[in-house]
């Protein structure tokens, strides 16, 4: 049946009819559909993990269980996942087990660009590539079939542009390949990895990859695609679309097993045309294996390696290569200069009053139309984190001072502390997040008795990615009510004594809590709780300002509401967008602003 | 107004700010282009979804597409749910594609905090007119407030497209029907029928 998916859709399809009976991810852009979509299969287990690190080991199990086993996760979700992740390729499996990592050429929405392939490089695992939604369907029956047959892991490595892009594909109707009964037989050779084991693996680890190698060549996804003598084009994924449209008479070699390389196939291919040219996006993966099999190869000299790929970029490529020579299209002006519109903290957020609150102490905010270019010694440092709140470093709160990896802030702020930083240090971090990585930075600041302050904002879901469910919230993927984690009794546990709760839409006892737990010369944690906009969207009626009371001074746009606009001077609240948190209300000085 | 009953190819660009609907708005037309017998392909650039932030749609359709985006100053029609979203990517269109926008301002936040300004009707005309003259401002935004909904705006905005396709009324209609809640279909029926009209009397150029 022919069906308009989107890449994560497909792959999800793909994975359930290759008779998946465990799936675990953790959220990340673009792979999170990938979840929700597989989720959506009751008669399978799906679960978000805590992490990435721990959903591949709940996956490694499982497919040691002999259950066909997926699991999703974001580029850098691998980073994460690393360990367990080449310790699987060191054991190998007994369920097909099926990584798919999706990379994010262009960073819409990540910490930084990296290419998977080098990971399955390091860990000696195929990596099969689709360039649209029907061959990441197809993929994933081989992808399952290969990690069986070669007892490894296999990563299927997808991008945003696939993941985000629908296009259509032929998919099978309720064609589930027979599940396998759950067994472990023990094999402590196998699956035991003390030093004499892993000896005897590494080697079945080098043989596995010549044996994949022999596999490559009549892989049916590695596909030469004659044409033109004069130029033959290498090419994987969407990089694939983009090049079949600049070279439309090119001969093609389009590769969906990227790793190890077919090597008699390219070698074929390349006896068939005058010139190769290679494109891919990020690292030059290919055309650097390619190379090293002594054929000559054009590529990164031309194609960029840095950011997302597109038409406009390759056609520019290939008029400075002098193999086309259609014409540029003139820019039209003034585009470049209009007013950008980056994400905001929506109206009503949880997080808005915290960091207002802390943008104050840190007298970081600057009133509208004011002169006052001097940067303030604030005395304040503020330790970041991944989530929603990241988007507090813009203006007007310019409440974030630094911002790494899912975890980083504590432990960023204790190491502030350790070099004598004179400032008060304030690590901020979200609830998904401390439970991704935070909690064993926290330990870490009981263990060395670092006296700073860990603001955890508690919205009770992982709402940057899209809303799913994590540990504090007792809900699973599949909706059922599970086991809860209480963070209060986890902070405790750990051995935090001064922990404080706040309810996050109540400015004064924001405030507060912030300015005592600064004045202390100890570890300090705040939660400050409440529900994400997104999820409980009206809180009360909408707000309106008096303007015969307000008086233009502008502190209520300093919250960076973006229900609150400015005519002229004159600050409006759009009532359409006004969520009734108060938070303007509760700031305004000249008590301006009430209820419609 | 009406093109000839089989298209080469139409590249469709659809701008607007996050939280109006866009993206469901490309579903949309794309599922009835399928159902039309051509081949499609959509993406959406969204970079941190849902917090108001720009938020672009490519649709391709034609006999057989490769690539999901379209390449810049090649959109055959652009439609922008809100003024600035729709200069900001006057580039694409070709030259004398069709531009619709719906004439509404949303300023970002730098525009109220008095960093940048938003540009004025003039100002959104003559960038636009560097790639062409069939310029269709409508009042989108003001229409589905008094038809009571402003959520009803992406399709309204799909009513006044399907003016320049060649997909059958019923094909939107049954498209339409699966993707929204049977509660507002009657609603987001008429603001459909209503952009099909609107669309009719707002020719600027
Ligand atoms: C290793 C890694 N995994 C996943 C992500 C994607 N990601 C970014 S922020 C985030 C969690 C956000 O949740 P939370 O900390 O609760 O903050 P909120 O967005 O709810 O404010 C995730 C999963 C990432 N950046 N890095
Ligand atoms: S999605 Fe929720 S947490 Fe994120 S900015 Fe909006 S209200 Fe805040």
């Amino acid at each position: 049946m022919k069906k308009l998916l989107s890449g994560n859709e497909a792959l999800a399809l793909g994975a359930y009819h290759a008779g998946i009976a465990v799936a675990t991810a953790y959220p990340g852009t673009p792979s999170t559909e990938i979840m929700e979509a597989v989720a959506r299969f009751k008669d399978i287990y799906a679960e978000w993990s805590v992490n990435e690190k721990v959903a591949m080991e709940v996956a490694m199990g499982a497919c040691y269980d002999g259950a066909r086993t997926l699991v999703s996760m974001k580029q850098v979700g691998l980073n994460v996942a690393a360990d367990p992740f080449l310790a699987a390729a060191t054991t190998g499996v007994n369920g097909g087990l099926v990584l798919i990592a999706a990379d994010d050429p262009g960073i819409h929405s990540s910490q930084g660009e990296q290419d998977t392939r080098h990971f399955a490089e390091l860990a000696k695992v195929p990596v099969l590539e689709p360039n649209d939604s029907q061959s990441a369907y197809d993929l994933m029956a081989y992808a399952f079939k290969i990690s069986e047959q070669f007892d490894t892991p296999v990563i299927l490595r997808s991008t945003t542009r696939i993941s985000h892009s629908k296009s259509m594909a032929d998919v099978k109707e309720n064609s589930i390949a027979q599940r396998r009964k759950a067994h472990f037989s023990r094999n402590v050779q196998k699956y035991v990895m003390l030093p004499v084991n892993a000896r005897i693996r590494h080697p079945l680890m080098e043989e596995r990859l010549v044996k994949l190698i022999d596999y490559a060549e009549t892989f049916p996804l590695n596909k030469i695609e004659p044409g033109k003598r004069s130029l033959g084009v290498i090419a994987n994924g969407i990089a694939y679309q983009y090049a079949r449209e600049v070279f439309p008479s090119a001969s093609f070699l389009k590769l969906g097993m990227t790793y190890p390389l077919s090597e008699k196939l390219i070698k074929k291919f390349a006896s068939q045309v005058d010139r190769i040219l290679v494109v891919e996006e990020l690292d030059p993966f290919l055309e650097e294996h390619i190379r090293a099999m002594g054929i000559e190869v054009s590529g990164k000299e031309f194609i960029p390696r840095v950011g997302e790929l597109n038409i406009d970029i390759i056609e520019s490529a290939g008029r400075k290569m002098g193999i086309i020579d259609t014409p540029v299209r003139e820019k039209i002006t003034a585009t470049d200069g209009l007013a950008r519109r980056p994400p905001l903290l929506c109206p009503g957020c949880p997080h808005s009053g915290l960091f207002y609150v802390l943008a104050g102490i840190g007298q970081r905010l600057k009133l509208p139309g004011s002169k006052d270019k001097t940067p303030k010694e604030s005395g304040l440092t503020i330790t970041g984190d991944i989530g929603c709140y990241t988007l507090g470093t813009y203006p007007p709160l310019n409440a974030m001072d630094t911002c790494a990896c899912m975890g980083a802030s504590i432990g960023h702020a204790i190491g502030m502390e350790k070099a004598g930083s004179p400032d008060k240090i304030v690590a901020i971090i979200g609830d998904s997040t401390f439970l991704h990585s935070g909690i064993t930075p926290l330990v870490n600041a009981v263990y060395d008795q670092s006296k700073i302050t860990v603001v955890i904002l508690d919205n009770s879901t992982t709402a940057m990615t899209g809303h799913q469910n994590h540990p504090g919230t007792g809900i699973s993927v599949q909706g059922q009510q599970v086991g809860k984690v209480v963070l209060e009794d986890l902070i405790k546990g750990i051995g935090v004594k001064d922990l404080k709760v706040v309810d996050a839409f109540n400015v004064k006892d924001v405030r507060a809590a912030v300015k005592d737990s600064l004045e202390r010369q100890e570890l300090s944690v705040i939660i400050v709780r409440g529900d994400c906009a997104v999820r409980v969207p009206k809180r009360d009626i909408p707000r309106k300002i008096d303007t015969e009371k307000c008086n233009q001074c502008g502190i209520c746009l300093l919250i960076g509401c973006p229900a609150i606009q400015a005519e002229g001077k004159q600050p409006v609240i759009d009532t359409t967008m006004c969520t009734g948190c108060t938070i303007c209300q509760q700031v305004c000085p000249k008590q301006a602003i009430g209820p419609c | 107004m009406k093109q000839s009953s089989k298209l080469t190819k139409i590249d469709l660009l659809i701008t607007g700010v996050g939280g109006q609907g866009n993206i469901l708005a490309s579903d949309i037309v794309s599922e009835v282009a399928l159902a039309s017998g051509y081949d499609v392909k959509k993406t959406d650039t969204l970079g941190m979804a849902q917090r108001g932030g720009s938020v672009i749609s490519h649709v391709r359709i034609a006999e057989k597409v490769f690539s999901p985006l379209i390449k810049e100053g090649e959109v055959d029609i652009l439609l922008a749910f809100e003024k600035l979203e729709g200069v900001r990517w006057a580039s694409y269109l070709k030259p004398g594609g069709i531009a619709i926008v719906n004439n509404h301002a949303l300023p970002p936040l730098s525009v109220n905090l008095g960093v940048d300004s938003y540009p004025d009707d003039k100002e959104v005309i003559q960038i636009l007119k560097q790639r062409t003259d069939r310029i269709y401002f409508v009042e989108g935004t003001r229409r589905v407030i008094e038809l009571g909904n402003v959520k009803t705006l992406n399709i309204f905005m799909l009513g006044c497209l399907s003016s320049f396709l060649p997909f059958k009324p019923e094909t939107w209609q049954e498209v339409i029907a699966r993707h929204l809640p049977a509660k507002v279909l009657q609603l987001n029926k008429t603001a459909f029928e209503t952009g099909s009209k609107e669309i009719k009397n707002v020719h600027v150029g």
